[in-house]
């Protein structure tokens, strides 16, 4: 019985760190699968947990917060869309750009209006995404194992959770049952099949990119506001990168990338567990270990064990009119 | 209903100091196809391109149907029921047929509907047309052919009643092209008017009811199809007389120098594509493979020239054992005296970025000739160069100029050029005039020639079953990845057909 405790918390957290991982998984999805690669998911998320954490430090509303978040990261991901679409610039290198400025103005904002060395006022809990307890959670706890992981697993996470579970899904919907997600996965594969079936592929690949936008602002309003409590200098940690790592992994599918996601997470929750905990016939294991096992994990899979992820065609690719 | 389906007035285009398009008229009566031909460069693409609406004239006006059309966008011209079928394919590859037809046309903004309504459109149009291609298939693993019907398919599905075909038969085997031609009869025999892209004269003379001759931007002759010959469109493409047939006299075949016995080699995804294939060249003869693309040609060659490894087999070059299985050099191969001319000239012959004198040395850069000391001689190479271009005439004459800026005759004759220069003993030629217009193809030819008479052993593939039968003087035919037949250089289209698609072998199984 207490191994499976230990396991429902240990899943309990997996679900809590995978859900950054989640939407920035998934706003990189309708970014790449219309051929705009974007690593600069990790900027977007960045700006957005600032933007949520100043709006709510300041208003008290989660919600007004998240509008913040999401039309700043929107903002960044236009930026994305006008150097890469309208200019067909290079996509790493505008994407590399907002990061670092996103990782600065964050930081010199923070500190011009706060005074707290980058960081944002810790906010009360009327101020953030708050656990919410599903129905009959309470009554069921005390049933055997049904009853427990409704109750642990299930239940008492913030609604922005079971939103990135629901958006899993949506994606997956638009994608492949929609026209809108059909013209934008043709754009990832072919932009020329697209033009001259007489679609914009600027427009399309701009609506894809403000996807993104929306996604990343739900990623950093819940890393500010759900898993922590404002905002701290660097917050993301190259969860962006895993992300975009996740999103190769599942192939560029959206149910994949849930799982993918997933596993990180899981990797994460039992880093955290494991810390300073001694491990049978290895001993002690520096904490470090577990904390770069994630990025191991990356390397390792990304070498060949995922069999052959073969990104959409026109990825990276700015679209010209052929002469 | 107007008497004309389309109408261009006076339409003008440039690309900077490239005038594209200048002063074009050209009438196109309803029901009926329409060839407009020219060589590569005369501007019959940029011309349909703007009919299309992908891109605009600088000035005059297109008439649809008899009245003034403003088509702007790709949108305008499929809403005046005007379709075209790319020269290379507008398709999503990793999608299925029905999702390519669709998209654009998709009418709803979800998808369970337009599919359905879709797949019932497509079983109208397969009966009508004889257009059978399974909905469901995905589009990269069908064949060209089958690629190229979900083109027309995608056309018709918009209700296009003037189809635009940009060198439809480029990627075709001889059946499909048949096959097509078929389908385009029956297409106008509804009453849809086409319009052939081509600079292929034969197609012409087959299928089409008028012909339009392009020439440096400018259309310099209209014909009813039964009113002129092979020759006179031939003259009036080029601007001057040529010789569509290379003269060539007997071949004095000598010593074996190219020996290849019980060759097997695999592609890259492990599936056997060359077969126990065994042949001889001698000097002073061209040998010609013949063959529907796809049926080990390509890897055999590769193997010959040192890029592929075989699985078995051995080839002999002037009687020196080569271990085919393990890495042969392409350089030391070229030392030994063979030389190769790929199929594919833009990946694997040239690098089109690089200047011209830098590509005709391409492969030979350590011959002592080309160096100083430990540093390239670039005088030197610019100045031989120089001289090759004025043999090949190779325009333009300038060898500073970026390989891709080149047209695909010029490009050909630069790798041509490069290889010949070396006076290899024995030279393998991939696909020798693919992509390449008229004149450059007679040119060609007759350095091929020469070099079989100067008693060089020639090999040469190709899908075009008219180069290969007025070149070779020996034919081996390919299916399948073995060599099914062997005939004399004066062998029948239909005898090699039958051989090409296999008939023979069948019946030998039976």
């Amino acid at each position: 019985m207490d191994f499976f405790n230990t396991l429902i918390v240990v899943l309990d957290s997996t679900v809590r760190l995978s859900i950054p991982l989640l939407f920035a998984c998934l706003a990189g999805l309708y970014s790449e699968r219309a051929g705009v690669f974007d690593i600069g998911l990790e900027g977007k998320m960045l700006a957005a947990a600032f933007a949520s954490a100043s709006v709510a430090a300041v208003t008290g509303s989660a919600w007004l917060a998240l509008g913040a978040a999401v039309l700043i990261s929107v903002f960044f991901a236009l930026v994305h869309g006008f150097a890469s679409i309208t200019h067909r610039g290079n996509q790493i290198v505008s994407g590399v750009a907002l990061n670092f400025i996103a990782a600065g103005t964050t930081v010199i904002l923070g500190q011009a209006w706060f005074q707290q060395g980058g960081r944002t006022p810790s906010l009360g809990a009327e101020a953030r995404f708050n656990a919410i307890t599903l129905p009959f959670a309470e009554a069921a706890r005390d049933i055997p194992v049904i009853g427990f992981v409704y109750y642990e697993l299930l239940s008492g996470h913030s609604i922005l959770v079971y939103v990135a579970f629901f958006m899993v899904f949506a994606t997956w919907w638009i994608l492949f049952r929609t026209r809108f997600g059909l013209r934008l996965r043709a754009v990832g594969e072919n932009p020329a099949a697209v033009d001259t079936a007489g679609i914009s592929v600027a427009w399309l690949r701009y609506r894809a990119v403000i996807c993104t936008g929306i996604l990343c602002g739900f990623a950093g309003t819940y890393l500010a506001l759900a898993q922590n409590a404002g905002f701290v200098k660097d917050m993301t940690a190259g969860k962006g990168y895993i992300a975009l790592a996740a999103l190769i992994f599942a192939k560029w599918r959206p149910v994949p990338a849930m799982f993918a996601c997933l596993l990180f997470g899981f990797l994460d929750a039992l880093a955290i567990r494991l810390q300073g905990t001694p491990l049978p016939m290895v001993g002690r294991v520096p904490a470090q270990f577990f904390q770069a096992l994630p990025y191991i994990l990356t390397v390792i899979l990304l070498a060949g064990f995922i069999g052959k992820a073969i990104p959409p065609r026109a990825g990276g690719v700015p679209y010209v009119k052929e002469r | 209903m107007a008497e004309n389906a389309i109408e261009l007035v006076g339409i003008n285009k440039s690309f900077g100091a490239v005038h594209a398009n200048r002063d074009i008229n050209l009438a196109i009566p309803r029901g009926t196809i329409q060839g407009i031909i020219g060589e590569n460069g005369a501007g019959k693409s940029t011309l349909m391109s703007i009919l299309y609406g992908f891109y605009q004239a600088d000035s005059g006006e297109i008439r649809v149907n008899g009245k003034p059309a403003t088509i702007a966008t790709p949108n305008d011209a499929i809403a005046a029921g005007i379709g075209m079928v790319h020269q290379h394919f507008m398709l999503v590859q990793n999608f299925t047929v029905l999702e390519n037809v669709i998209l654009g046309a998709e009418g709803e903004a979800l998808l369970n509907r337009s599919i359905s309504r879709a797949r019932s459109e497509l079983r109208r149009l397969e009966k009508e047309y004889g257009l059978e291609v399974d909905p469901d298939a995905i589009v990269e693993d069908l064949p060209v052919g089958l690629q190229q019907r979900v083109e027309i398919l995608k056309a018709l599905y918009r209700g296009a009643d003037i189809l635009i075909l940009d060198e439809p038969t480029g990627v075709l085997t001889p059946a499909e092209a048949d096959h097509l031609f078929r389908i385009l009869a029956q297409l106008k025999a509804e009453g849809k008017t086409v319009v052939l892209i081509t600079h292929k004269l034969r197609e012409i003379m087959a299928i089409t009811d008028n012909v339009a001759v392009m020439r440096q931007g400018q259309l310099v002759a209209s014909r009813a199809t039964k009113d002129t010959t092979v020759e006179e469109l031939a003259e009036l493409m080029v601007g001057r007389r040529v010789l569509l047939r290379v003269e060539k006299g007997e071949a004095a075949p000598g010593d074996v120098m190219l020996s290849v016995r019980n060759l097997t080699v695999k592609d890259g995804r492990g599936c056997t594509v060359v077969k126990d294939v065994s042949f001889d060249v001698k000097a002073g003869e061209i040998v010609g493979i013949a063959g529907v693309a796809g049926n080990g040609q390509s890897e055999l060659i590769e193997t010959i020239s040192g890029i592929r490894r075989a699985e078995s087999g051995t080839v002999s070059l002037k009687g020196t054992l080569l271990d085919v299985t393990r890495h042969v050099d392409p350089g030391d191969l070229r030392d030994w005296g063979l030389a190769h001319v790929p199929e594919d000239r833009h990946h694997v012959g040239l690098v089109l970025p690089f200047e011209e004198s830098e590509n005709a040395i391409l492969g030979y850069h350590d011959h002592p000739r080309y160096r100083k000391g430990p540093f390239l001689d670039i005088e030197r190479i610019r100045q031989s160069a120089r001289e090759q271009m004025t043999r090949y005439d190779i325009r333009p004459a300038n060898e500073r100029l970026k390989t891709a800026n080149f047209s695909g005759g010029n490009q050909q004759k630069i790798v041509l050029a490069r290889e010949i220069e070396k006076d290899p003993d024995v030279l393998i030629v991939g696909q020798p005039t693919r992509g390449v217009d008229v004149g450059a193809i007679e040119f060609i030819h007759k350095r091929l020639i020469e070099m079989r008479d100067a008693g060089k052993a020639v090999l040469i593939v190709s899908v075009e079953l008219d180069e290969i039968r007025s070149l070779s003087d020996r034919i081996l035919v390919m299916f399948d990845g073995r060599i099914v037949g062997e005939r004399k250089g004066d062998a029948s289209e239909g005898d090699l057909g039958l051989l090409m698609a296999g008939v023979e072998q069948r019946e030998a199984a039976e």
